[in-house]
């Protein structure tokens, strides 16, 4: 198999040094956004000012990386403009691509930049060709991010039934719950992804530590504005502050009633997600450092050249698995929904 | 900034923390104020994120030197605190291995914070600012403006874990 062939590698940039490391290990692209509630990882002190996007931009570009722009939360009520600026800053920028969730902006970007390529967000929510053939149609999307819900067998039968390239997660912490349409944060916090742009946002989280023997890091509590959400044992790997991801008393059982703290990692089935014909792999993590990035973009991008130099002979090696299991969320890593035996 | 060398998971003997902690401790304190402010002197740090960080007061402290700094950020100046009242707004706590890890770019501070070596206490949400300020620095322009950096010591002379 040849390079040509092989998917895109999709990486995340938090910040421009993160940028640099995703380009500088091999990216095939880098995504990222500003630093607004325009896109679903606005964490405070994260993201890209006019300054830092205009140098990453310049620096991928150099480097032969493409950039893709995540305008990927959805327009607040009166304050549409602000999502429009966004999309025309995009363009002027000069990105590859820009990723959009809400239909009203993806129209908007059509009309306005006709000559842009739109994709679609995984907060689009479409998990059926027809979503993403409808998509195609009105806006015309030319690539889609599937849900991390989908088997890989689901997958195969979406890509033979659409024009629009596939890309799908790779690497990372799963956001489960039909992304786009989680209520969980709202829940709690009155606030999500979809509307200011993060789950659990960090004003609302709390970490609650009791006093530990010296060198020990002793047992610790998260809340979510208040809501107790899990309890670690002193040594205990913990996970991010989000409900789904909690344990909780139920019939008097206490356990991880939503999802456990895990990180997708799909190396073991690299050959197949290849073989049906996605587009691009994506690696989750905007949040994360430039450390983590660094370290995943090396190895998925090891494991991707493994395979087009030699796709007969192709295994993963333990090495690769042990540097994507060292900056698991929760330290273990899934298949996610590819190889559910369930529909 | 990490190149051809990594710094092991290491914990430093008990005794050099129970000498620490009865060494003075406004020294570390002089020496990252002094850090900082010349990294706002280069405009490396956010105006953002220093802004959200006006008035908060912060405790790093090393569990295996027994060292322990605090300080705050007021009027554009990172200044030491010596005589520090109440709890900090945000402390991180760690032993000195994980600090240079993060500090050298080897490891995500997500990772270390999951896997329970980097302790996180008080306002999240500062801890997040503060995080992502370190991350946003671009260690290239750092080398640039300060060619004298000194380089970390390669061969550290304690027992790997
Ligand atoms: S609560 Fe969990 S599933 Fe829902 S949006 Fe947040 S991370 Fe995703």
């Amino acid at each position: 198999m040849d390079r040509s062939s092989l998917p895109d590698l999709v990486c995340p940039a938090g910040s421009l040094p993160a940028l640099k490391a995703a380009v500088d290990n091999g990216a095939d692209a880098v995504y990222l956004g500003y630093k607004n509630d325009t896109n679903a990882r606005n964490f405070a002190g994260l993201n890209f000012d006019p300054k830092a996007m205009a140098d990453g931009v310049r620096y991928a570009h150099g480097k032969g990386c493409e950039v893709l722009m995540a305008i990927n939360t959805f327009p607040q009520p009166g304050r549409t403009a602000d999502w429009r600026a966004a999309v025309d800053g995009a363009v002027e920028l000069g990105v590859d691509a820009i990723i959009l969730a809400d239909v009203g902006l993806l129209d908007y970007a059509r009309n306005r930049h006709p000559q842009q390529r739109l994709h679609l967000s995984v907060q689009g929510s479409a998990t059926s060709y027809e979503a993403i053939n409808f998509a195609h149609r009105e806006f015309g999307v030319q690539r889609a991010v599937l849900p991390r819900v989908l088997t890989l067998a689901q997958v195969e039968h979406v890509i033979r039934n659409t024009p629009v390239e596939i890309e799908v997660f790779g690497f990372g912490s799963l956001c489960v719950m039909n992304e786009g349409r989680c209520w969980l944060s709202s829940y709690a916090t009155g606030e999500s992804p979809n509307t200011v742009g993060a789950c659990s946002p960090a004003k609302y989280v709390k970490w609650d530590k009791t006093p530990a023997a010296p060198g020990r890091p002793g047992q610790m509590e998260t809340r979510l504005n208040g809501i107790l959400i899990d309890r670690f044992a002193d040594d205990e790997p913990a996970g991010y502050p989000t409900l789904c991801k909690g344990r909780f008393e139920v019939q008097g059982e206490t356990y991880y009633a939503l999802e456990e703290p895990t990180s997708l990692n799909v190396l073991e089935i690299l050959p197949e997600i290849i073989k049906i014909g996605v587009k691009a792999i994506k690696v989750e993590g905007r949040q994360r450092s430039p450390a983590y990035v660094t370290q995943v973009t090396r190895t998925l991008r090891a494991a991707l050249d493994a395979l087009a130099n030699d796709s007969e002979r192709f295994h993963v090696k333990p090495t690769w698995q042990a540097e994507l299991a060292k900056v698991s969320e929760g330290n273990q890593a899934t298949l996610g929904a590819y190889n559910r035996p369930w529909r | 900034m990490n190149q051809g060398f990594s710094i092991p998971k290491f914990q430093l003997p008990g005794f050099v923390a129970r000498i620490g902690e009865k060494l003075p401790q406004w020294p570390h304190a002089v020496a990252l104020t002094t850090a900082l402010n010349a990294a706002v002197k280069l405009k490396l740090l956010p105006e953002d994120s220093l802004a959200a960080m006006e008035g908060k007061t912060f405790v790093v402290q090393v569990y295996d030197t027994g060292g322990q700094a605090a300080f705050t950020y007021r009027g554009g100046f990172f200044r030491p605190l010596f005589n520090p009242a109440g709890s900090p707004d945000l402390a991180f706590r760690a032993n000195l291995s994980a600090f240079l890890q993060v500090a050298t770019r080897q490891e995500d501070p997500d990772t270390l914070f999951f896997n329970r070596e980097l302790s996180i206490e008080g306002d999240t949400e500062l801890g997040l600012v503060v995080k992502n300020m370190l991350d946003a620095i671009d260690l290239t322009q750092l080398k640039l403006s300060l060619p004298q950096l000194p380089r970390l010591p390669i061969n550290l002379p304690f027992s790997q874990r």
